[in-house]
């Protein structure tokens, strides 16, 4: 597939750092990686692009030498090599930043660049700290970012924290980064920044994998994108000229009808009224209502405040001031369980940490909000008619799994986002709010997802997103609010709202100070 | 794609379910080989007397250690378990002894009384918000100095209580079969394990101990009152202290207020042998109750074979690690 020059963009002819020819992949029973061939230039950004378990981190692992291939050829600057482990990789020069960031929080940034590599003083007894500060200064100085070399990791920004990871990166003279969805945690503001310093590499030479979910990235940053799907290398196409369209269809296999806009609610009927909620800083004057049959789109940038509104809602957090009114009558949450008696549920956007309890079954979880339902004398469970009822949700919702006994950690994002949405369609609950839905999900199961959610507001819950992908906001909501700092800023129509009208609110910052 | 996922996760579900029964197994063969090992090394090992000492003596540590699977699955930890078997004890010889009352009545209070500790630590644990083993220790410490100050410092004899023996030392068994010496409190032992299996996988607060154990968090987020049942699972591990202080105490014919301290670690050694986590989420009273024996099998072959009380020690700790380093790498290969 390095024949396929068909890439007009960049005119000197680049120097090829690493590429795999046909790396074939199994686990016990399932053919991870077919044939995958793969080429990555000096100085350029090449997206890796498919749909979850397309193979896109398998073929990461074999290039940071976590697995090792089945079969095939991995050639780096001109030589064959085999990646034994993480170790050797760095020392041919490849790196990765993984989503999840793997930094301890209560040592500085320094420390964690020079974790196991110290330098030493003092017959090597002590670690020479000054020097390890002056080498992470310079390191930052070439990444144009001024972070305190002895700040504590933990105290950063996540965003700063990922400039840390790039920068340990680079002390090993990287010459292959490669990137997993650096930009799922980041706002706007911090995606210009590390797009900034991408560009930096660039220039110096340094390729850069790309594996993202998202289009405008790639047509931003990309020089080339490789699609894969089912463990297979589908197409290399230059990022300049192709059709995002074209992509999506090869990534998913199909044509996907252009994304619809919500039609208008006719009901009236107000489920939720928030009144003058307010909590430290992170919320500041919140009042909105929310109807019987609508999906009310929360906007905003990151650490706007919309995660914290729907806690604060849902008796998860404390609250300063406020009031909540649901069908009419004024509440007081104080925590989650009184939340849920009242119809409320919150989906948490950290679906593995906060959503499911992932080492119990399928059953359990879908059942897990109404066990009290199901017992005999309120203290034996009534297992056969857990595993029913389970079994009844799991095909209304078309969850793929072999069992409803099977562990939800073993399922893929979307199947597990249904389960969390079984979970609160049992307990009947009709306020649903929806923390980033779709994170972490890929195209094809993300637009099942759409499809259950304008359901479920067809049949009259009312429904909240919260959701940093503004096309997911336009595509779904009747009303869209933008927060900022904590305020609400506006209240758009979901029929004529824009990307454009929404980043406006988003980015309105308060110019006097109060 | 995702067929050839759901097709390898079903795989590896039976793969795991088999390493979990290897698991059990494991502990199981143990016990075993300890068993046939002491058998040809010691003539009086198997001998009906020493049998029944070893039973004797696992129903203590058993008991307590099902009190400790219950909130180590919840992912807590109770260190007062010990101490609060000899406040209960102690408890038992104030009501029974010192203000005589009828023994069903005492029985009943001292069950009470150790539900109402438990209950206790729960309640500073979830309201306080205090790590369970920082709460239990005090408890703990609390518990062992109340046990002296009520008892002053003088263990209280049953004289008055002819029938306080039956609890423990007599054998119903051998009323019916007489060749059967099987103590009563080995009995009590199997009933507590029996019901604490079925309250561990068929009730709701087992559910909800798995689920806490688990991931307390989302827990919470669904709606469950998590406070509320780690009150109940704290009330339920100090009930069944009060019945190891019962066995305790009618095995003495009275309750030694200087006794306990130590029985924990002994409890929760027995649990972690048995595979049930540290972390929370997973364990099973079968478990529990061949980690107490192989605990007690070697403790009583040890000694009968002439090995110094300080080299029982050693091996013991050497078989904890052992044991809990077999049950990592096993599941580690699931």
């Amino acid at each position: 597939m390095q024949q396929t020059q068909s890439s007009t963009h960049g005119a000197k002819p680049a120097r090829i750092l690493v590429s795999t020819h046909n790396i074939e992949k199994s686990f016990p029973g399932v053919y991870a990686l077919r044939g995958v061939s793969f080429d990555l230039r000096e100085g350029e950004v090449h997206a890796l692009m498919g749909e979850n378990g397309a193979g896109k981190s398998t073929m990461m692992k074999i290039l940071t030498g976590v697995y090792q291939p089945d079969s095939g050829e991995i050639i780096v600057e001109g030589t064959p090599v085999s990646i034994s482990g993480p170790k050797a990789a760095q020392m041919l020069g490849i790196s990765i930043i993984h989503q999840e960031l793997y930094l301890m929080n209560h040592l500085t940034a320094a420390q964690n660049i020079f974790i196991g590599r110290e330098p030493r003083r003092g017959f090597g007894m002590f670690v020479d700290e000054a020097k390890m500060n002056e080498d992470t200064a310079a390191l930052f100085k070439r990444m144009n970012v001024d972070i305190a070399p002895d700040a504590e990791v933990g105290t950063l920004t996540v965003a700063r924290q990922q400039l840390v990871e790039i920068a340990k990166a680079l002390s090993f003279n990287s010459k292959v980064l490669i990137m997993d969805e650096p930009t799922s945690a980041l706002n706007e503001t911090e995606v210009e920044h590390l797009f900034a310093i991408i560009k930096d590499l660039k220039a110096q030479g340094v390729g850069i994998v790309y594996i993202t979910h998202k289009m405008d990235e790639v047509k931003r940053i990309a020089d080339r994108v490789t699609v894969m799907r089912d463990g297979q290398y589908i197409d290399t196409l230059p990022a300049h000229g192709t059709p995002m369209s074209k992509i999506i269809s090869l990534m998913v296999g199909r044509e996907l009808a252009d994304a619809t806009r919500a039609e208008a609610v006719s009901t009236q009927d107000e489920v939720l009224r928030v009144r003058g909620l307010n909590r430290g800083r992170a919320i500041r004057n919140v009042s909105f209502h929310l109807h019987k049959g609508e999906i009310l789109g929360f906007a905003g940038l990151m650490g706007a405040g919309r995660t914290e509104v729907a806690r604060a809602i849902f008796g998860a957090d404390p609250i300063d001031s406020g009031e909540i009114h649901i069908h009419g009558q004024p509440q007081t949450i104080g925590s989650p369980n009184e939340a849920v008696q009242l119809g409320l549920a919150y989906l948490s956007e950290d679906r593995k940490n906060f959503g499911l309890v992932t080492p119990m079954s399928v059953r359990d979880n879908v059942t897990m909000a109404s066990w009290t339902r199901f017992t005999k004398s309120r203290v034996f469970m009534r297992d056969g008619a857990l595993r029913d009822v389970s079994q009844d949700y799991v095909s209304k919702l078309k969850v793929k799994t072999p069992s409803v006994e099977q562990e939800t950690r073993l399922l893929s994002g979307g199947n597990q986002q249904k389960i969390v949405i079984a979970k609160w369609l049992l307990r009947d609950c009709d306020v649903l709010i929806f923390d980033e839905p779709t994170r972490g999900i890929d195209v094809g199961a993300k637009a099942e997802i759409y499809k259950l959610l304008q359901g479920l507001a067809a049949q009259g819950k009312a429904i909240i997103v919260i959701s940093s992908e503004l096309p997911e906001v336009l595509r779904l909501s009747h009303r869209i609010l933008v927060m900022c700092e904590g305020r609400i800023t506006g209240e758009l129509d979901g029929r004529t709202a824009t990307q454009e009208s929404i980043m406006e609110l988003a980015t309105q910052r308060e110019t006097t100070a109060a | 794609m995702t067929d050839a996922i759901v097709a390898q996760t079903g795989g590896r579900k039976s793969g795991r379910l088999t390493t979990a029964a290897v698991q059990k197994a494991v502990a199981f063969v143990v016990l075993v080989v300890l068993l046939v090992f002491f058998t040809f090394s010691n003539e009086n090992f198997m001998s009906e007397s020493n049998m029944v000492g070893i039973m004797q003596a696992t129903a203590v540590n058993g008991v307590l250690a099902v009190a400790c699977t219950f909130v180590i699955a919840s992912a807590g930890i109770d260190l007062s378990v010990g101490t609060l078997m000899t406040f209960t004890a102690v408890m038992s010889g104030v009501f029974l002894t010192y203000w005589g009352w009828p023994m069903w009545l005492g029985v009943i209070c001292v069950l009470l009384t150790g539900g109402a500790v438990g209950a206790m630590s729960g309640l500073v644990i979830s309201r306080l918000k205090i790590p369970p083993f920082i709460a239990t220790l005090g408890m703990m410490l609390v518990l062992k100095g109340l046990s002296l100050v009520i008892s002053g410092v003088h263990p209280i004899y049953f004289n008055d209580t002819p029938n306080y023996s039956m609890i423990s030392a007599d054998s119903f068994i051998a009323t019916i079969f007489p060749s059967l010496e099987v103590p009563n409190g080995v009995l009590i032992l199997f009933g507590v394990a029996i019901i604490g299996s079925v309250i561990l996988n068929k009730t709701i607060l087992g559910r909800y101990i798995f689920a806490l154990g688990s991931n307390e968090e989302a827990a919470r987020l669904s709606g469950v009152n998590v406070g509320f049942w780690k009150v109940v699972t704290y009330a339920l591990g100090g009930l069944v202290c009060g019945i190891a202080g019962l066995l305790i105490s009618s095995r003495l014919n009275s309750a030694q207020p200087a006794l306990g301290q130590g029985y924990e670690l002994d409890a929760i050694a027995a649990t972690v042998i048995g595979g049930t986590s540290l972390a929370g989420g997973r364990g099973t009273i079968l478990g529990t109750l061949i980690g107490a024996f192989i605990m007690s099998v070697l403790t009583n072959g040890l000694r009968i074979n002439g090995v110094p009380e300080e080299w029982q020690f050693v091996v013991t700790g050497f078989i904890i690690i052992v044991a809990v380093y077999v049950d990592t790498m096993l599941r580690k290969k699931s």
